[in-house]
């Protein structure tokens, strides 16, 4: 309890516990007001859990960038045949099994996850020890480091397929004469061949639930689903949770995968897709290049650790980067509510704002940079608009050509990498294969130290959210 | 610096709900205690475990938008949103307002997903099989998906969409969140929208929430779940929060959407005040997939929370003798498990003080609107502020005797209310309440 603020709840300075069993409630003797904290409490990211193509965890992330290693591979997971794009990130099954990262427990649970909630759980247990957290979900016996009731998590998810074989398999039992699905027996035997719990595979905000369960989180919980910036309204929302008091830390990022057919669907008919045939993998994603003409999926995303630097110091844990600025805004003027120059560059605006920077001490940028043209114009003109003349020697971070497109869960790995950008003091490599006509940093580039002081981060959502997040090197 | 802290009014409210696509029709129903709950419209349900809802009905959104073609194809739940949106946006006025900051101006809302189209979806699974039947071949199925599935629609189901048509509808680009966790969006919606504004991301949002899970797939696994009253020979009174006999709960759908500000930003511009959110509580049970803590502990967490925020001790009865708080928006939603958790929770949180509070649900009437049902509530409570009047728990003649609060039964009552509180808890385990105050 010793790290715990309880002054910021004016009425409640016993354990809830004991409160809600009538013993040990306390009444201050004058009321105050103090649970929203000024905005001056500081919020250091504690602990990264990326999982992606490239591994789990930060490390094994790190040193594929490091050596320019992609993830990207020709999908095994299903035949992509009718679509476009061929390629994707896809985790190692054989490194990830989310059974051997559940406490024993839980392991009954899983039969209940899909694809999106396991990478979620796996990315929290990796973010945990990351963070050098204890909860009952890293098979710890002496509890929490942190009070359960002031951990919050607030998680990324996007719009979760149900499994077309798990449908179809239900369908076929129920067929009329024209060999459609006949509702009459549906109702009343077809249905039945699905796990009674069917839906609570595919509701978005099962990530939230099993990761909070598995770790003991009782504090603010919520799910973001605003497809790629959710992970960075994410990231916003547990900021603001922690500032205004309501916890000292939160799991905090998103996960999602679309490597499944209908998913894969969906974003073709948006138009968001590479058309990979006739290309060698590496030439998929080609961000800002003057051949992109799309990107490619991964299934993945991260959880952060974000916390009070009051209490990560408190319990000796380790800040890997300072949260010094996030801004968010929205694109509404395009046909296809897609991002434009003019709003990302608002988001970096008002978050150089928040962070009481100017644009001088932006030492390198992790764009979005997924590879669909509008989308990365958008980006490269925001960030022309807003750096000027100095935009064209900012070093640039691209993701997506390692991992795929992670959609939800994207922005939580570019964070957890600008975070390891920032205690390195280096860059890591850059993949890119195109043409680039741009004056930017975001051509094929080995990985160098660097001297680094800030980074922004960027995200730019279908949908029209846009995202600016500028993280700090701890001094 | 508590004094420093930002003030947040709501100035303009609306909704399309299955009892009508306008405040004052559907908040004088409720008043009266009717219902509209019917088998169901929408796809042929006559076998299912569950054939009835409450159901939205000759909606046309295209009237409550500067120009339908802005828009496409918008999915239900986005229709739902732009009408609730319209009607908050033409009754707080703030449309007229010349200083008004597009930058400054963000979206909260707790929105669902949209509607899979059903028939199309098993055609495509249907057609795209093996030889031996059942095991789909992912080509064929890319392949008949083109021939079948609406690209649109499916790219409209996005949970973010009514969001974004919003955002087109009026031209806001300011911060635009949404949040998804099941029966408690919503309300968590619009007290992270005011969590915002305090922080000063926006001066005015939109926040609420739309949601539809009528159809085909939404009703199948709320059935396989058990989850939903099955009195199909009665739907009427199927949703009987806090009774004896009730059997789970009744769907809805709809939209309630608000438009929220700063107190200065509304004072500046001389709107109209409905009322204030003071409060605001958050908490995971972190427990069972599908089970709420026995002992109500993060229902009762989001109430202390909420109390707490509104600097409300629940201790302690006002200088004039009444509680805190004088009214409860229960969750109510006429499942065994939640009702019964829900009043025992009232009671950890208020003792004694609890059988004082009236708590009502008027899911009782309007059916539970999924991520939408807390707006709709949080809309009520401005009403029931305004007007000082109760609406009743419809159905509950014969209580479950473990249930004894004062659940308002069958006949609305006048009151005086200062300050309602508002529950909202979702599937998965997030418990919200906020605290709504007249200013």
């Amino acid at each position: 309890m010793q790290f715990q603020d309880r002054h910021l709840r004016p009425w409640f300075n016993g354990d809830y516990l004991a409160i809600l069993t009538g013993q040990g409630r306390t009444v201050a003797a004058e009321p105050r007001k103090l649970h929203y904290r000024p905005m001056t409490r500081r919020v250091v990211i504690s602990g990264a859990g990326p999982i992606s193509a490239l591994g789990v965890g930060i490390d094994d992330t790190w040193n594929a960038m490091r050596e320019g290693r992609s993830g990207l591979k020709p999908l095994t997971c299903f035949d992509p045949g009718a679509f476009p794009c061929h390629v994707g990130g896809e985790v190692d099954p054989e490194t990830f099994k989310v059974r051997n990262v559940v406490p024993k427990s839980y392991r009954k649970a899983v039969k209940v996850m899909c694809r999106d909630v396991e990478l979620a759980v796996g990315a929290a247990v990796a973010a945990i020890h990351d963070a050098g957290l204890k909860t009952p979900g890293v098979d710890n016996e002496d509890g929490h480091v942190i009070d359960p009731d002031r951990m919050g998590c607030q998680i990324g998810s996007g719009l979760i397929a149900a499994d077309v074989q798990e449908l179809t398999d239900a369908f076929v039992t129920s067929l009329g004469d024209d060999e459609e699905v006949d509702l009459g027996k549906w109702g009343v035997t077809g249905m039945e061949n699905l796990t009674p719990l069917w839906l609570l595979k595919y509701l978005p905000n099962m990530l939230a639930c099993h990761v909070t369960i598995v770790h003991d989180c009782q504090g603010p919980s919520n799910t973001i689903t605003c497809s790629e910036s959710s992970s960075a309204l994410s990231l916003g929302e547990s900021m603001r949770v922690i500032e205004r008091g309501a916890a000292d830390a939160c799991l905090t990022g998103g996960a999602e995968s679309k490597l499944n057919p209908l998913s894969y669907y969906r974003q073709t008919c948006a138009g968001r897709l590479a058309d990979s045939r006739g290309l060698e993998v590496n030439d998929v994603v080609r961000p800002f290049s003057t051949e992109a003409n799309g990107t490619a999926l991964g299934e993945g995303g991260g959880l952060l650790v974000l916390e009070a630097k009051d209490n990560c110091d408190a319990r000796g844990g380790r800040a890997r980067a300072d949260l010094l600025g996030y801004a968010a805004t929205q694109s509404c003027d395009h046909d296809g509510m897609s991002a434009t120059a003019e709003d990302i560059a608002a988001a970096i605006h008002n978050a150089l704002r928040s962070a009481d920077l100017d644009h001088e001490s932006i030492d390198a940028i992790v764009p979005f940079g997924c590879g669909i043209p509008s989308v990365d114009a958008a980006e490269a003109d925001a960030i022309e608009a807003v750096f000027g003349e100095r935009a064209a020697s900012i070093p640039q971070v691209l993701t997506v050509p390692y991992t795929g497109n992670c959609n939800a869960g994207n922005g939580a790995i570019q964070v957890s990498i600008a975070c390891r950008c920032l205690e390195t003091q280096s860059l890591p490599a850059r993949l890119n294969t195109g043409t680039i006509d741009r004056n930017l940093q975001v051509g094929p580039a080995e990985a160098r130290d660097a001297q680094l002081s800030n980074i922004l981060v960027l995200s730019a959502s279908q949908g029209g959210q846009n995202t600016a997040v500028i993280l700090g090197k701890i001094s | 610096m508590s004094s420093e802290r930002r003030r947040i009014v709501i100035t303009g409210i609306g909704w399309v709900t299955p009892m009508g696509h306008d405040i004052e029709s559907v908040w004088q129903r409720l008043l009266n205690g009717e219902t509209d709950i019917t088998p169901i419209e929408r796809f042929d349900a006559r076998t299912f475990p569950t054939s009835f809802a409450s159901q939205v009905r000759d909606y046309d959104w295209t009237k409550f938008v500067k120009d339908p073609s802005l828009h496409g194809q918008p999915g239900i739940h986005t229709q739902f949103a732009l009408g609730a949106a319209r009607q908050a946006w033409d009754m707080s006025g703030i449309g007229s307002f010349a200083d008004l900051d597009p930058h400054r101006f963000g979206i909260y809302l707790g929105a669902g997903e949209g509607v899979l189209d059903f028939q199309s979806y098993q055609k495509t699974c249907l057609a795209s099989r093996e030889d031996d039947g059942h095991t789909v071949n992912t080509v064929n199925w890319g392949e008949a998906a083109a021939k079948f599935l609406d690209g649109v629609g499916e790219v409209e189901q996005e949970p973010n969409m009514p969001a974004s048509h919003i955002s087109r509808e009026f031209g806001i680009r300011g911060p635009v969140y949404n949040c998804l966790t099941a029966c408690a969006a919503s309300t968590q919606a619009i007290g992270e929208a005011a969590s915002m504004m305090r922080r000063g991301d926006a001066d005015v949002m939109f926040s609420g929430g739309t949601h539809t899970m009528l159809h085909v797939l939404g009703v199948t696994g709320f059935n396989r779940l058990t989850a939903m009253s099955t009195r199909n020979d009665d739907p009427a009174t199927a949703s009987r929060p806090f009774s004896k006999n009730r059997d789970g709960f009744v769907m809805g759908e709809g939209s309630g959407v608000i438009v929220m500000e700063t107190l200065d930003h509304a004072t500046a511009r001389g709107a109209n005040i409905l009322g204030e959110v003071t409060g605001y509580g958050s908490s995971a049970d972190a427990y069972r997939i599908t089970d709420i803590h026995p002992e109500g502990r993060g229902p009762a967490v989001a109430m202390l929370e909420a109390l707490a925020d509104a600097g409300l001790d629940p201790a302690k009865r006002r200088d004039d003798g009444k509680p805190p708080v004088q009214y409860i928006s229960s969750h109510g939603t006429s499942t065994n498990e939640n009702d019964h958790i829900e009043t025992l929770a009232a009671k950890k949180v208020f003792g004694e003080m609890a059988y004082d509070i009236p708590m009502t649900s008027i899911k009782s009437m309007m059916g539970h609107l999924i991520c939408a049902a807390g707006a709709v509530e949080f809309i009520t409570c401005l009403l029931m502020l305004r007007d000082q009047v109760i609406p009743p728990t419809i159905n509950l003649d014969e209580p479950d005797p473990d249930l004894d609060l004062d659940y308002v039964p069958n006949v609305k009552r006048e009151a005086e209310l200062d300050t309602c509180l508002s529950n909202s808890f979702g599937f998965g385990g997030q418990n919200n309440t906020l605290a709504i105050s007249r200013v």
